[in-house]
């Protein structure tokens, strides 16, 4: 079930002029949370911003073994994310969570291949280590749109993570989008069980499902939509959900996700 | 002890906190995060006959201390809502208050039948108001005679008390709440939302798929109270006031103004935890005011001076 805590900033590290990973003093979250779920999160009383928003767990922050904390990577983009950017250490941020339903881990001989776009990065990190402790071999495919936009390359690196690389500019990796190098990848892996993790923007999420489908591989995508209130309550974050060949019907991803397996949902809706 | 319970035609209320339909699912859905039975009644999410899709995303957006929705009652239907979700009402002990749309007449005297079946409905909230459909709903709560037949039409068929939600998008709100008395509502509720818009200037898209929606949150709050206000010196029956409730001291003031209850949507969203703070919020109010119950509050706003002041300036 979740809960809602007022979480002190334990610290936050700006990675660039944009984003930012912060620290919340959120124990019973964090030892709560599954990869792929996600928090509600809102800075100070008043009714600028009104609303909470949703944000996917970064990292859960250990000291000697014992859960005290949780991260959130945010890229300044809005009213909520301006304040998570500008936020200082003894501020106090509303978290509710954890929320939503995770991915699902796979063990060996599966290999994880995690699909990040972006600020998609969040949920790859709490999934790398759970899948590496369940000894799977896990590689993350991580685009943005230049190399000062790749964060915490080492972090995966120092854990055996296999990495592989895209950036618009070029300046770090393949030259163009993530999926390119993602492609290469799934067309060399003939004979291999593979199990695709996405997130990242939706027309991204959506040419991972469709590369999946083709290579014939399963693939889970956490999709972000417009939500009001993280529990089921509003239904605003609806997301297409196949019914058949030709229907669709809307389910609350809040609920039913934020991570769905790809060929589930109606991309074309 | 204070007595925190109302009354609604023959229906008792164990306090006067409701959560608002459309804002709290079909109450299940919370049920983890609060117990459902402490709640003066759950008005569960507008239910047509027939399941609904409702419609495409962007389905809200956030403005100035509120918010837009065009949701469009997504929605299961009501005989999957009677299989699938009345059960875990009941087994919770929650007072269910079904919200119910209709395209037609006919359709909400075929709720009201069906309903009135169904184990653990303590009353039937009529959605005359939602600004977000094309078809029904609103054009009864726009139209006087059309208020008037759609109550007297359901409350001829249902022993339920029949509580039509208004809308704030007609000139004169109180003459709704008087027709509805007319027709034998046994309360009324208002506000539904205030049909707004939301443009991004950038692309010069709106924001809303449906392109408008109806506004909600601590925005309209001064608004709703004033209309509960003008109900309030118009009709008998209770009112159920809502618009921007987020704290107890907002409940109050709708109680003052007129209101017998009040209903909580949007702040549900931000704190789906408020239930039990509004509730210690009225109970110390009452205590501090040396009020036994909470019924006697209502319309107690004290206008003397004010009026003297006009008066004498």
């Amino acid at each position: 079930m979740p809960v809602d805590v007022e979480a002190r900033v334990i610290r936050n590290t700006r990675l660039s002029s944009e984003y930012n990973v912060l620290a919340l003093a959120a124990p019973e979250i964090a030892a709560a949370t599954a990869p792929g779920q996600f928090v509600m999160v809102k800075l100070g009383r008043g009714s600028t911003p009104l609303l909470r928003r949703p944000f996917s767990v970064f990292e859960v922050l250990r000291t000697n073994g014992r859960v005290d904390g949780l991260t959130l990577l945010s890229k300044r983009v809005g009213v909520t994310t301006q304040m998570l950017f500008d936020a200082v250490e003894g501020d106090v941020v509303s978290c509710l969570g954890p929320l939503g339903r995770p991915y699902t881990p796979v063990d060996p001989p599966a290999d994880a291949w995690m699909v990040a776009g972006g600020v998609g990065l969040a949920p790859f990190a709490t999934l790398a280590e759970v899948l590496l402790a369940r000894g799977t071999g896990v590689t993350l495919f991580y685009g943005a749109r230049t190399a000062r936009d790749l964060f915490y390359l080492d972090w995966f690196r120092d854990r055996g993570v296999r990495l592989s690389l895209a950036t618009e500019d070029g300046s770090l990796g393949d030259h163009g989008r993530v999926t390119a190098p993602l492609e290469r990848a799934l067309a060399g892996a003939a004979g291999r069980t593979v199990m695709v993790y996405a997130c990242g923007p939706e027309p991204m999420l959506e040419a991972v499902a469709r590369l999946a489908a083709k290579y014939q591989r399963p693939s889970e995508v956490s999709v972000e939509r417009v939500m009001g209130c993280g529990l089921g309550g509003c239904y605003s974050c609806v997301i297409p959900i196949r019914d058949g060949p030709k229907g669709h019907h809307y389910v609350r991803s809040c609920l039913g996700g934020p991570v769905f397996a790809g060929d589930q949902i109606a991309w074309d809706r | 002890m204070t007595d925190l319970s109302i009354q609604i035609g023959p229906l008792t209320l164990k306090n006067p906190i409701i959560a608002a339909s459309g804002c709290f699912g079909y109450g299940v859905e919370y049920a983890g995060v609060v117990d459902l039975s402490l709640l003066g009644g759950v008005a569960v999410k507008g239910l047509f006959l027939a399941p609904r899709e409702g419609h495409p995303p962007e389905r809200i957006v956030e403005t100035p201390a509120g918010m837009l929705n065009a949701i469009g009652l997504q929605g299961i239907g009501v005989h999957r809502f009677i299989a699938e979700k009345l059960p875990e009402l009941r087994d919770r002990r929650a007072t269910v208050i079904v919200n119910i749309c209709g395209s037609t007449l006919e359709e909400y005297v075929e709720l009201a039948r069906i309903l009135s079946d169904a184990e653990g409905v303590a009353a039937l909230e009529l959605n005359i108001s939602c600004p977000n459909i094309k078809e029904g709903g609103i054009t009864f709560g726009c139209s006087l005679t059309g208020t008037y037949d759609v109550v007297s039409a359901v409350k001829k068929v249902t022993p339920l008390p029949v509580i039509p939600k208004l809308t704030p998008n007609v000139t004169d709100v109180a003459s709704f709440a008087r027709a509805s008395e007319d027709a034998g509502a046994d309360a009324v509720s208002l506000v539904n939302t205030f049909l707004a818009m939301a443009i991004d200037v950038e692309t010069r898209r709106p924001k809303l798929s449906n392109i408008v929606g109806g506004l909600s949150g601590p925005a309209i709050r001064p608004i709703a109270v004033r209309m509960v206000y003008e109900c309030r010196r118009t009709v008998k029956i209770p009112i159920i006031g809502m618009g921007g409730i987020a704290s107890a001291t907002d409940a109050l003031e709708f109680m003052i103004a007129g209101a017998d209850a009040v209903q909580v949507g949007t702040a549900n969203f931000v704190d789906p935890f408020i239930w039990t703070k509004l509730l210690d919020g009225i109970r110390d109010y009452l205590g501090r005011h040396n009020i036994a119950r909470v019924r006697e509050l209502t319309g107690t706003i004290d206008t003397t001076a004010r009026e003297k002041e006009w008066i004498s300036s």
